[in-house]
């Protein structure tokens, strides 16, 4: 009896920790699986659009060709592009967007939180901004581009206009969904007007705007490149509008490969931002779900 | 001595979303002497969390007077302490800057008010936690934050809304009597609302019951059992079944008609 007790009792302790491991095999054997059917769907793709324009069934002069895209990017980071070195133009729309960005959401954040807060004067402006955002923004960089120029402004006010009513009605909502309690709280434990703002609303409205930031870093993107096609020296917006004047689907393809990476790069960056600002969240947005 | 609560003839009526007229509370009498400790229990719904928002200042009344220490109450007053029925400690703030909010509010330096946070949350037995966010503490430690977090400021009116009916029955006995050791080491009045009528006589000197809304007061006891009490002991003493049975006999006609009514509302 003790005997068998004894050999049982190491056996027991032992079960949870390979029953532990066996789970942890599991998650590593799905991850693979993920990752290589991820492959596979990139191999097929890629392949059979090669094959296809390499046979002829599709037309290459339309639809380009992966290994000509591919050929394209290295002609530009090698010798550069029509408009000069590859860099520049990307560091140009980087500049385009990144400044779009911040003028948008800093000004949407600041009047979202100040009509969030001034009931008046949401309901003096909110037929106007409804009005504002009905209509298809982006035609603005249209106008942009005769009032400020073919310079990085007019691409900078094309990104910010698109940024700024997202990030906008974000922070409005989300000053409006406070929680009742926690304002009360508040005032009943001292705060006065200022610290009630600055303590219970921003805080409490921040995972709205930050939600709001991962969607307009993508429209300052789309802001800056559609200001570019109206009207610019330089840019990759403006290297697409080129190859689409010289009928080269490849350069298009490139352009938007370029694109990706940059938002690509964008996005992570964002959701490590949006981590530090909201670290008291349970459960922080770490991958974006699709 | 001017009473530490006074509300003479209050009357509180809300507009519904609908454009109707709601009226919470009418012609509500009820006076609370400087620490006393009253409960104040009532069906659902009869507006005894309306009857602590009138007394804290954050509504005023439609009609009557509503005084604390004998000046009528026109806003905020700096003398309240209030423990909201759900959680209302702020999620971004860790335990200390929970607790610390209030004297950061009411001016303190930050040294200051850390140091007598770190003497409050160590009070309410949280020492060891004050870098945790509330999301990483269980319901009742919330509880406790939210405790040190409204007493730190030392109100002289403590208003608890149903304080601890989110928590498991241990837990629940567990805070009250904290609460009785916290209260008696103060000297604030509390009003302490609770559908729960044994709770209301453990931690209570006087029992308030409200009708079914509009609230008004249907009667009000005095609980003479002795203090210090313990909450989980008290509830087995003969006095203490006598008082229930009294007030039960007042209460249960008000919860039938409360319960009547919220029938007819689900049929209709």
């Amino acid at each position: 009896m003790s005997v068998r007790s004894a050999s049982a009792l190491p056996e027991a302790a032992a079960a949870p920790e390979r029953a532990g491991g066996r789970r942890a095999l599991a998650a590593r054997r799905r991850r693979l699986m993920v990752n290589g059917l991820r492959l596979l769907v990139l191999v097929v793709w890629i392949g059979s659009w090669e094959l296809t324009t390499r046979i002829g069934l599709v037309d290459k002069f339309f639809f380009g060709m992966p290994s000509g895209i591919v050929q394209r990017l290295w002609t530009w980071i090698t010798e550069g592009t029509a408009l000069g070195p590859l860099w520049e133009q990307v560091l140009v729309t980087m500049e385009e967007t990144v400044l779009g960005f911040l003028v948008g959401s800093v000004l949407g954040i600041i009047l979202g939180i100040a009509l969030g807060r001034n009931r008046l004067l949401a309901d003096v402006l909110s037929p106007y901004i409804k009005a504002a955002n009905s209509i298809p923004r982006v035609v603005l960089g249209a106008l942009f581009a005769i009032s400020l120029g073919l310079d990085l402004k007019s691409k900078v006010a094309t990104a910010s206009i698109l940024v700024f009513f997202v990030v906008f009605f974000n922070a409005f909502q989300g000053v409006r969904e406070v929680d009742r309690n926690l304002v009360a709280n508040a005032r009943i434990l001292g705060a006065d007007g200022r610290r009630l703002t600055t303590e219970v609303i921003i805080p409490s409205a921040l995972s709205w705007i930050a939600a709001s930031l991962h969607i307009s870093f993508g429209l300052a993107l789309v802001g800056a490149v559609v200001g570019e096609l109206f009207g610019a020296t330089e840019g990759v917006g403006e290297l697409i509008y080129n190859a689409k004047n010289n009928f080269d689907a490849n350069g298009v393809f490139a352009g938007m490969a370029l694109l990706a990476v940059v938002a690509l790069v964008a996005e992570s960056l964002i959701t490590a931002l949006e981590s530090r600002l909201i670290k008291w969240r349970p459960n922080p947005v770490t991958d974006v779900a699709i | 001595m001017a009473p530490a609560i006074q509300l003479r003839r209050v009357t509180k009526r809300f507009l519904t979303p609908k454009g109707g007229v709601y009226t919470a509370i009418r012609d509500l009498s009820l006076q609370v002497a400087p620490g006393e400790f009253c409960a104040l229990v009532g069906p659902t719904g009869s507006g005894k969390s309306t009857t602590l928002a009138l007394i804290s200042g954050l509504e005023p009344p439609s009609e009557g007077e509503v005084e604390v220490f004998g000046k009528p109450v026109t806003g905020v007053g700096h003398n309240i302490g209030y423990v909201f029925q759900a959680d209302a400690v702020f999620p971004w703030k860790s335990v200390l800057d929970n607790v610390a909010a209030g004297p950061r509010y009411r001016g303190a330096s930050k040294r200051e008010a850390r140091e007598r946070a770190l003497d409050w949350i160590s009070r309410v037995g949280l020492a060891g936690f004050e870098d945790r966010y509330p999301h990483q503490l269980s319901g009742g430690m919330r509880k406790r934050v939210a405790l040190a977090q409204t007493l730190i400021n030392s109100p002289e009116v403590l208003l608890m809304d149903e304080p601890f009916s989110a928590l498991d029955v241990q837990t629940r006995t567990l805070m009250e009597n904290e609460l009785l050791q916290l209260w008696a080491a103060s000297s604030a009045s509390v009003v302490f609302v609770t559908h729960d009528l044994e709770e209301a006589i453990a931690l209570a000197d006087r029992v308030y019951v409200l009708t079914a809304g509009p609230a008004t007061v249907k009667g009000n006891y005095v609980v003479d059992l002795p203090r210090p009490r313990n909450v989980a002991e008290i509830r087995f003493q003969p006095r203490f079944d006598e008082i229930y049975q009294e007030i039960w006999s007042d209460l249960r006609d008000e919860v039938l008609v409360s319960y009547e009514r919220q029938k007819r509302i689900g049929a209709a």
